[in-house]
């Protein structure tokens, strides 16, 4: 495929993705510049490699396996709120962690909703805190992002396809075995990489209900080499064992992701003919019934512990929240300006290795790169001074790979189901992307710039080594709240927190789907 | 419209400020907090100094010292105030910190005479549970309760470091055979404070390791007197949390001001409410209110610095191997 004309030159692409990779790399090395001792890893440094692959690969796995039947029940089923619900099935993923681990304790904890409920029938309480508890609180957390991921992809069929099903009386079976199962095999190898990406860089979950020093990840490893040992090296090193692992996913998975195509259809809104069973209708009616209790429980502790206190917030958790927002904004316009560009490229077939470059921002640690900016700008300006635009670069950094894995399949089925056609036309550049990629894409690219906007509001991220006592963000605000005694506050800071990303998302996400119908 | 002037503010501050001294203290974050004891230590010591005190939150414990020294001497700070008595070994080591001639009399429970670091305030570990709970009274009791406790991972918290030394300083050699008796009451270990605090009130520990001033913030802030720190009989184990300022400082007589304001009634008097901890030098007005209420440990235990340097890494050591079973 490499080297087929296309209306939109993909050398912006690859572009992006070297700034991508410059900026992710340049704080790497910049780290090992800085490092001052050489220890090679030991075997804590290890165990702890085992055990982040381990609770990823678990993680991303079941993620991945559960959203099918729930993207699949919501992808056939139309009713009342339900656009609604899928919004508010995408709050965990956007959460800070430690509101979400918060919620979830509440639900899942030796004391929370489920304990008390089996304390009135004589059962002990539930024990989360193990192996178990960190995948349940990583499934929490990328479910609800695989069922989106997913639910697109069911609606990139062309309702062409469940026309003919239905004239070819196809049952619930036959739609599986040849319509939806190809859409699987392109979709779910992706959705996994992503999803062990992300999970390898886990620290704070990880060790809190992990229950102990047994659930040390890498990142706990980066940590304590940083700042207990000061072993820049080491720190540095493990960072580039982290990256390894989520590439080495990200290789096998887009090596298992066959690339045969659809077909294109007309547009046309999606009728299903094939899923009217009694028997379907419970089955989803109940699969989505779980899905929600699962991931809405947790949120609604999230709501009742923190309604007391965000009607009195102090003035300077407002200021911090409207820093968020501006952060949250900028932030998402670093990342559409690098994302559209490099799933153009991928699209246009040349690059795999500008997917990798996307996932990098993904498995690189945090502090790792935080450090690494900070040592690559303290000889110009005062790191403190650029706080907010650093958080923002390196959240749009952060949020890419999930861009991607969003805009790549649109793109690419708009490249093959309309680039030649353009091109026929000599339709190319600015006109092509105004009337054929943009419109095509734009629910995605309002979830994907809703999905970046929420990230970053809830990301404690880099401000933190760059933290100015004027400039807090809220998911800082809140720490320091939290780290004054003061909860009660801080769970309105944190509801705050939840629906101010909610709102962002939604706006993005809503703004996109309305641009693609008007 | 508001935040736009909000960052055109900031944006100008510094203009305004160029022609007075400036010092800048590197500290830990819930200190420059506005609930915390930086904003009224800062109009306090700027009401004499003719100067502009600035406060950087700079990381926690040993990430605040990581960040000095990843800084080296090219760093904009003339103090850093926070760092503990397990990390003033290692600060001391990168010869980045000047001595002091601070004079003052001490009311810590330990005597002190370092020459680099200035204490600000002290505490005792303790941990803290409802008062109602009929708590252990050392760790032997503990280990053989059915009491849950959440405790910090050392290697990313200070209380959690301090529990480490306690366990060493109280039972040395045995400490092993003290972590593996604590292994199944330990529900889990947090990465910081906070989660590990925010766990226990809400119920999933019987006890968390904190301070035995913890209840007096219950007791004055929240008029709740339901919290109570458990009294050990092997002792408790000390943090003195210091200041020192750096060598390569360009405002050596700003920052000697700063470290002997330190030790006055202006810092002192604002610490017990404002970061929950004893003062180094009590203030004139005595200690608050509710302070009087508070458990007084028998003995104080608290491993010199050096010791405690070569100490810190057997004894992670071993708490890794008991807790990783």
């Amino acid at each position: 495929m490499a080297g087929r004309a296309q209306p939109v030159n993909p050398v912006w692409g690859s572009v992006a993705a070297a700034v991508v990779a410059a900026a992710i790399l340049g704080a790497l090395c910049a780290v090992f510049w800085r490092a001052e001792a050489s220890l090679g890893l030991g075997p804590s440094d290890w165990a702890a490699i085992r055990f982040t692959v381990l609770q990823a690969a678990l993680s991303a796995t079941f993620s991945a396996v559960l959203a099918v039947p729930v993207a699949r029940a919501l992808a056939r089923r139309q009713f009342a709120a339900r656009g609604a619900l899928v919004t508010l099935l995408g709050a965990p993923f956007i959460l800070p962690v430690i509101v979400a681990v918060f919620g979830l304790l509440a639900v899942f904890g030796r004391s929370g909703w489920v304990s008390t409920v089996l304390g009135w029938v004589g059962l002990p309480p539930l024990h989360i805190y193990g192996l178990h508890g960190v995948v349940l609180a990583h499934v929490f957390f990328n479910l609800p992002l695989a069922t989106r991921l997913l639910l697109q992809g069911w609606r990139d069929v062309p309702s062409e396809q469940f026309r003919l099903a239905a004239q070819l009386s196809f049952g619930a079976g036959e739609t599986a075995r040849l319509i939806e199962r190809p859409m699987l095999a392109r979709t779910l190898p992706g959705v996994w990489a992503v999803i062990f990406a992300i999970c390898v860089t886990s620290f704070a979950v990880a060790l809190t209900l992990g229950g102990g020093p047994r659930a040390t990840t890498v990142e706990l490893a980066i940590f304590q080499a940083f700042s207990f040992d000061f072993d820049l090296s080491r720190a540095a090193w493990l960072s580039v064992i982290q990256i390894a692992l989520a590439g080495i996913a990200a290789v096998i998975a887009l090596r298992l992701t066959p690339f045969e195509a659809l077909g294109t259809g007309l547009d046309r809104p999606v009728r299903r003919w094939d899923v009217g069973a009694r028997r379907l209708i419970a089955q989803d009616t109940m699969l989505i019934t779980l899905a929600a209790l699962f991931l809405l429980l947790p949120l609604s502790a999230i709501v009742l512990s923190g309604l007391a206190a965000i009607w009195h917030l102090p003035v300077q958790v407002w200021h911090a929240a409207g820093l968020s927002v501006l952060v949250a904004l900028g932030s998402t316009a670093v990342l559409l300006s690098l994302a559209l560009p490099m799933s153009w490229a991928i699209a246009a077939g040349s690059a795999s290795r500008v997917e990798v470059a996307g996932i990098l921002g993904l498995a690189a640690s945090p502090l790792v790169i935080g450090t690494g900016f900070f040592v690559m700008l303290n000889p110009f300006v005062n790191p403190q001074s650029l706080a907010l635009p650093v958080t923002a670069l390196v959240n749009a950094l952060m949020a890419l790979p999930f861009a991607l894995r969003i805009l790549v399949p649109g793109a690419r089925e708009v490249a093959r189901g309309y680039g030649r056609l353009a091109l026929s036309l000599d339709m190319r550049g600015w006109p092509y992307l105004r009337h054929v990629l943009l419109p095509r894409l734009m629910p995605r690219i309002g979830f994907a710039a809703g999905l970046a906007a929420a990230l970053s509001m809830g990301d404690l991220g880099v401000i933190a080594l760059f933290a100015d006592p004027e400039l807090a963000t809220l998911p800082l605000q809140m720490y320091r709240l939290m780290a004054a005694y003061q909860m009660e506050t801080a769970a309105g800071a944190g509801l705050l927190l939840l629906v101010l990303s909610l709102v962002l998302f939604w706006a993005f996400d809503a703004g996109g789907r309305r641009g693609a119908a008007a | 419209m508001k935040y736009l002037a909000f960052a055109a503010g900031v944006l100008s501050a510094s203009a305004v400020w160029a022609d007075t001294p400036e010092l800048t203290v590197y500290t830990y974050d819930s200190f420059v907090a506005d609930w915390g004891p930086g904003p009224a230590i800062e109009a306090a010591f700027e009401e004499t100094c003719g100067c502009d005190l600035k406060l950087v939150a700079a990381g926690d414990g040993a990430a605040l010292l990581a960040r000095i020294r990843l800084e080296g001497a090219r760093s904009e700070a003339d103090i850093v105030l926070g760092l503990d008595t397990n990390l003033t070994a290692a600060a001391a080591e990168t010869g980045l910190f000047a001595p002091h001639g601070v004079r003052a009399t001490y009311d810590l429970p330990v005597a002190w005479n370092d020459p680099v670091f200035v204490p600000y305030d002290w505490g005792y570990f303790a941990f803290v549970h409802a008062a109602d709970l009929d708590a252990p009274a050392n760790f032997r009791a503990l280990a053989e309760s059915d009491l849950s406790i959440v405790i910090q991972d050392p290697r990313s918290s200070t209380p959690g470091l301090g529990l480490l030394m306690w366990v060493k300083a109280a039972y040395g050699d045995e400490a092993p055979a003290i972590w593996e008796g604590l292994a199944d009451n330990i529900v889990t270990v947090t990465k910081g404070w906070s989660e590990a605090y925010g766990l226990f009130l809400e119920g999933e520990a019987d006890m968390v390791l904190s301070y035995t001033t913890s209840p007096a913030y219950h007791l004055i802030a929240e008029e709740d007197s339901s919290k109570a720190a458990a009294l050990f009989d092997e002792g408790h184990y000390l943090q003195v949390e210091v200041a020192a300022k750096l060598a390569a400082s360009d405002q050596p007589e700003l920052a000697e001001a700063f470290l002997q304001f330190m030790v006055t009634d202006g810092f002192q008097s604002v610490i017990p409410t404002t970061n929950w901890m004893y003062p180094a030098v009590t203030p004139a007005g005595g200690l608050p209110e509710g302070f009087e209420t508070l458990i007084a440990p028998g003995a104080a235990l608290l491993l010199p610095a050096d010791r405690a340097q070569t100490v810190r890494d057997e004894a992670l050591a071993e708490w890794l191997d008991a807790l990783s079973q």
